[in-house]
């Protein structure tokens, strides 16, 4: 079962590795991984998507929160009412003859951009929840793609329900 | 002169503020191993009174004999060494303090800032080397954060679980000049260790342990570590329950006691074993219910209701099914749940618990046999005088690990804690002889074993040289069978015998004495143990005994890996096994 843990940590050297390291040494997944600063450059969000059991889930949440220099882990809920999740895909793909206009009309369905354009190439740029990324990836693979970057999996609460620094 | 150059403090280099912040920990004791990239603070240390340093002959028996101090202490045991391989050798003795949570704050040398990266000489990452087998560790880039980080270290290490921290100290940051000022609070937002167990769940685990018919407590390390060894004796005595101790609990429940069922687990006690099996509540205290404990997870106390106390959220749930959680200090849960009990609104039925404890005497006839007749040194016997020749003295025993490190707990009746040093999580051989000589030096007054095998010993007996420096009067007891026994056992059961790189030889240990410039003693009949162990106590300074023993001697009782550990082995006979009931 996949699930999605948001983690709050201190800005310093080091600690993407001992999140990694941990995830390694216990055997754990990562499906996708993002880090960035917060709106205070002190601290950072990452955001994890893992998969396991219940008893799993419990342990990564229990051995993050157990490094010194984590201040949240919370694991966000998966219903769409209370969460909004988000993936941005970057993706190149061979446009030639009447694929071109097959690709843009794709892309307009999905409300996707295409920001660079050859003239064999069209790179899309696409950002929507997991199953739009997998829909959209599903109808241009066929059409050729030739390069594929995706930035892992973000996600926020909904509405009051904030993940931030107590203070 | 100026009001602003009166007040502004002086400017002190990395190496002596260094100095300046072990002092307001407190520390008056260091072990260490100097080397070019932390000459900086040896050179303070040569100028400084109030830090006694000791000079090791390996970085690994700094960091062992750091942890036997904080064994006997209680306090952080605090290591120097150089970067590069003074830090990676210390690395085998972070990891050992980190699966036995002992508070260490190791010190390691490190190359300029600026090379840091460029494979310069005697360059190691050591932050990313430990970063996994200590607490927390540092990387302290610029002189100002020296003094946070020190302070950062010793709370991370002495509170919570404890635990060893690593600083890795580059040389410019030694060299660099700032005016001092050790800060008096600790930031870590990220940091706030549970002490206080939530009331309702202490009250919950009271009504359970009243209600239950058969019950056991378990008693861990966690008991000692939170000196919480006189509550947890207090509560069983009050509920009438038994008491099993794991190995690193050894001596918070003292053995002469009638609730005492000893050590369980792989090489634990018969009867402790079967009481834990047919337990119906389980109280485990500051336990992390290793694998050397449950045996087959599946199997453990598969009908019992379990309550388990323990600062360390992650232990709970990770192997065992919990039933009731309590997370916080084991000193601070036990008296809220003797307080409770104080108000007379709980009540047991004390004729069923006397019945449960009449079934556990049942099961005491069930003792380990040995496997050789009489006539010949059993490294057992040689134990028993130990204990029997310093049972009334203030004694402390180290041990290593393999069969003598069993035999040592299960035939040494411990009665308080602190007193056995053993490396239980990692099982490091070569641990107890320098784990030993921190044990002295914490408490001169002790007489201090350190039971070896003849394998263990060999492994860090350089440290001889550091006994007779500082005149260290560690009592050495080699338990010598010619083979790394407990290895050896394993292949007699379960590889056909086949003695694979199992045989090993050793020095003439009494010589080898007398090279060192300290006593030693062959014993190789019983008759001589005695005499031998009275000369060795008497002799001021360290003393080397090589008990030349029955190689083939097992430890029993025992639980094969994986195995329930209601399936136990008495003896080499086979109709001896256990049936568990």
């Amino acid at each position: 079962m996949k699930h999605t843990i948001s983690v709050l940590v201190k800005n310093e050297p080091g600690i993407l590795s001992s999140v990694c390291d941990l995830f390694s040494t216990r055997g754990f997944n990562i499906e996708s991984l993002t880090v960035a600063a917060t709106i205070d450059n002190s601290f950072s969000r990452i955001t994890i998507v893992t998969n396991g059991d219940d008893v799993v889930i419990e342990q990564i949440c229990k051995q993050l929160n157990r490094l010194i220099n984590t201040i949240k882990v919370v694991e966000l809920p998966k219903s769409a009412d209370k969460c909004i999740d988000r993936e941005l895909i970057l993706c190149k793909v061979t446009a030639k003859d009447d694929a071109r206009n097959e690709i843009l009309r794709i892309a307009e369905i999905f409300g996707a951009k295409i920001i660079d354009v050859s003239t064999e190439t069209y790179t899309i740029e696409f950002s929507g929840d997991t199953r739009q990324v997998v829909t959209l990836l599903a109808l241009l693979k066929p059409l050729g793609v030739k390069e594929l970057v995706r930035s892992g999996m973000v996600a926020i609460t909904r509405e009051n329900q904030f993940i931030n620094i107590d203070r | 002169m100026t009001a602003e150059q009166i007040t502004k403090p002086d400017k002190m280099t990395g190496a002596a503020m260094f100095l300046e912040c072990l002092k307001k920990e407190g520390v008056d004791e260091i072990f260490g191993y100097p080397g070019g990239a932390i000459l900086h603070i040896y050179d303070e240390l040569y100028k400084c009174k109030d830090i006694k340093h000791y000079l090791v002959r390996h970085e690994q028996a700094a960091v062992h004999a750091a942890e036997g101090y904080a064994r006997v202490t209680g306090k952080a045991g605090v290591v120097l060494v150089t970067s590069g391989p003074g830090a990676t050798n210390a690395v085998t003795g972070i990891a050992n303090a980190y699966y036995d949570s002992y508070p260490l704050v190791v010190f390691t040398g490190q190359v300029d800032s600026k090379l840091i990266g460029n494979d310069a000489f005697q360059e190691a990452d050591i932050v990313g080397i430990t970063r996994t087998c200590c607490k927390h560790n540092y990387l302290v880039k610029n002189l100002s954060d020296l003094p946070r980080v020190i302070k950062e270290a010793f709370h991370i290490a002495q509170t919570g679980k404890p635990g060893p921290v690593v600083v890795s100290l580059p040389k410019d940051v030694l060299t660099s000049k700032m005016s001092f000022e050790y800060p008096e609070r600790i930031n870590l937002p990220g940091y706030n260790p549970n002490y206080e167990g939530h009331p309702i769940q202490c009250r919950r685990a009271l009504k359970l342990l009243c209600e239950a018919q058969r019950p056991v407590i378990i008693s861990g390390g966690g008991v000692i570590h939170s000196e919480a060894w006189l509550e947890l004796q207090d509560l069983a005595k009050k509920l009438n329950i038994p008491v099993a101790t794991t190995l690193m609990g050894i001596g918070t429940f003292p053995q002469d006691n009638e609730l005492s069922l000893g050590m369980l687990g792989m090489h634990g006690n018969y009867w402790a074993n079967l009481a834990v099996s047919n337990c119906d509540v389980l109280f485990a205290v500051g336990t992390r219910f290793n694998d050397r404990i449950t045996g087959c997870l599946k199997r453990f106390c598969k009908d019992a209701k379990v309550i388990h106390v323990d600062i360390d959220p992650c232990s709970i749930s990770k192997n065992v099914h919990v039933d009731i959680p309590i997370v916080g200090n084991a000193k601070n849960v036990l008296k809220v749940v003797l307080n409770e009990y104080s108000t007379g609104e709980y009540k047991y039925d004390n004729q069923m618990r006397n019945m449960w404890i009449k079934q556990i005497d049942s099961w005491k006839s069930n003792k380990p046999v040995y496997a050789v007749p009489e006539g010949i040194l059993h490294p057992q016997t040689v134990i028993s005088h130990i204990y029997q020749k310093t049972k009334n003295m203030k004694t402390v025993i180290a041990t290593e690990v393999g069969q003598h490190q069993m035999w040592t707990a299960q035939l040494y009746k411990f009665n308080r804690p602190r007193q056995l040093i053993t490396s239980g999580g990692l099982g490091t051989m070569g641990f107890g002889f320098p784990a030993a000589i921190g044990a002295q030096i914490a408490d001169k007054d002790a007489l201090v074993f350190n039971i070896a095998g003849d394998g263990s010993i060999q492994m860090n007996i350089q440290e001889i040289m550091t006994c007779v420096d500082y005149k260290i009067p560690v009592k050495i007891a080699v338990i010598n069978n010619g083979y790394l026994g407990m290895v050896r056992q394993w292949q007699e059961k379960l590889f056909d015998k086949h003695y694979s790189q199992t045989p090993i030889t050793s020095p003439d240990y009494v010589k080898l004495a007398d090279a060192y410039g300290i006593l030693g003693l062959r014993i190789t009949e019983e008759n001589q143990i005695d005499e031998a162990l009275d000369k060795a106590i008497a002799y001021d300074g360290p003393v080397i005994m090589d008990f030349v023993v029955e190689p083939f001697e097992m430890v029993y009782p025992w639980v094969l890996a994986g195995k329930p550990i209601n399936e136990i082995i008495l003896s080499n006979n086979s109709d001896d096994e256990g049936k568990g009931e």
